[in-house]
Formats: structure tokens, C-alpha cells, sequence
């Protein structure tokens, strides 16, 4: 079992990579700006899902700081970016 | 570096898995669907079950490799519980609001004020 266990981390990692270039693709193509924003709230969260699955392949646990700071920029970028879609400026 | 038992090692493989593939479904799901109000509700998929999924395995694996409780790694689905909706009603606002300046007629029509 503990030979397959690489694997399916990889295939996991195949999977995550696929699921960004689909949020990619739609980042490229989004008719508007709200639905790049849209795909970029998806990338990020690709992201942090890909950063978590090479921590669990090298069986570290500091990768866990880098997915949590970006879960917290990410958040920070997209609601920031509606913001400005809402009202044409960040802080009022 | 402590070696796992084969248990938890298969647990996470399949935590991890099941994980990633609900990913691949939200963001295939957000290329496919045609309007803009579609698109909106597959990427919540990969913020609930599929980082819940990928953090119940580090979480696991943590535990053993560690040696001692690593429970604090809940706080990441825990913080995008909380900021998720947050992002998602300010870009649906802000969708509906320049969809009404462009004067979409697929839209609801503004509350009037009585």
C-alpha cells in the first residue's frame, strides 16, 4: 500500500493542476472583469490546495504556513478587486 | 521522521484524492457554465470539500509524523468558511450592478423606494 501511496498524491497533484489551467482558461476568456475575478478566486484556492498536497508528498507540516498566507492574501486581493468593481475605488 | 502506520497512510491517499478530484469538478465547472450567475456556484466546491478533504489529510498525516495532536491546521478551511461568502456576495453585487449600467435586461429590475 505504500507503494501506490506516492502515486495517489500525484495523481491528486495531476488533478490540481488541470483544475488551475481550467481556472486559468477562464481568467483568459471571461467575457467581463467580474468573472476573471471570479477565476482568479478559484486559482488561488488551486493553489493553496496544491501547496497543502506537496507538504503531504514530503511529509512536511511547514507548508502549512504558506497556504495559510495564501488563503489571507488571496482573500484580501479578490475582495479588493469586487470592492473596486462595486464603488470604482478600494477605500472610501 | 517517524514512519506511518499503511492505515494512515491509505486514509490520506484517499482523503487527498477525493480532495483534488472535487477541485478538478468546481473549477470545470466554472469554465463550463455560460452565464455569469452560473459560474458562481461551482468554485464554492473546492472552498468547502475539497480544502476540508486536503486538510483532514495534513492534519492526519501531521499527527503521526509528528508525533503529537497537529489540529491547528483547521484553521485555514475554518478562515475560508468565513471568507469565502464574503468575496462571493461582493462579486455578485458587483456583477449585478454593472450588468444594470449596461442595461442587461436578464436582470432583476433595482428595488424602487416607495
Amino acid at each position: 500500500m505504500s507503494s501506490i501511496f506516492p502515486w495517489a498524491l500525484f495523481f491528486a497533484l495531476g488533478c490540481l493542476t488541470l483544475a488551475m489551467v481550467f481556472a486559468l482558461v477562464r481568467m483568459i476568456v471571461g467575457p467581463r472583469a467580474e468573472d476573471r475575478v471570479l477565476a482568479f478566486d478559484c486559482l488561488y484556492l488551486n493553489t493553496m490546495l496544491v501547496i497543502l498536497t506537496l507538504g503531504l508528498i514530503y511529509r512536511s507540516s511547514s507548508y502549512f504556513e504558506a497556504a495559510l498566507l495564501i488563503a489571507i492574501f488571496g482573500f484580501v486581493a479578490s475582495s479588493a478587486m469586487a470592492k473596486f468593481l462595486l464603488r470604482g475605488e478600494i477605500i472610501e | 521522521m517517524t514512519p506511518t502506520p499503511t492505515w494512515v497512510d491509505a486514509l490520506t491517499a484517499v482523503l487527498a484524492v477525493v480532495g483534488a478530484f472535487t477541485a478538478l469538478i468546481g473549477s470545470f465547472g466554472l469554465l463550463r457554465m455560460n452565464t455569469y450567475f452560473r459560474r458562481v456556484h461551482p468554485p464554492s466546491l473546492v472552498a468547502t470539500l475539497a480544502t476540508w478533504s486536503v486538510i483532514l489529510a495534513t492534519v492526519l498525516q501531521s499527527s503521526f509524523v509528528t508525533a503529537r495532536p497537529y489540529l491547528h491546521a483547521v484553521v485555514i478551511p475554518v478562515f475560508i468558511a468565513l471568507s469565502a461568502p464574503i468575496t462571493t456576495v461582493l462579486l455578485t453585487r458587483a456583477a449585478l450592478f454593472r450588468a444594470r449600467q449596461r442595461g442587461a435586461t436578464d436582470v432583476p429590475p433595482p428595488p424602487t423606494s416607495e
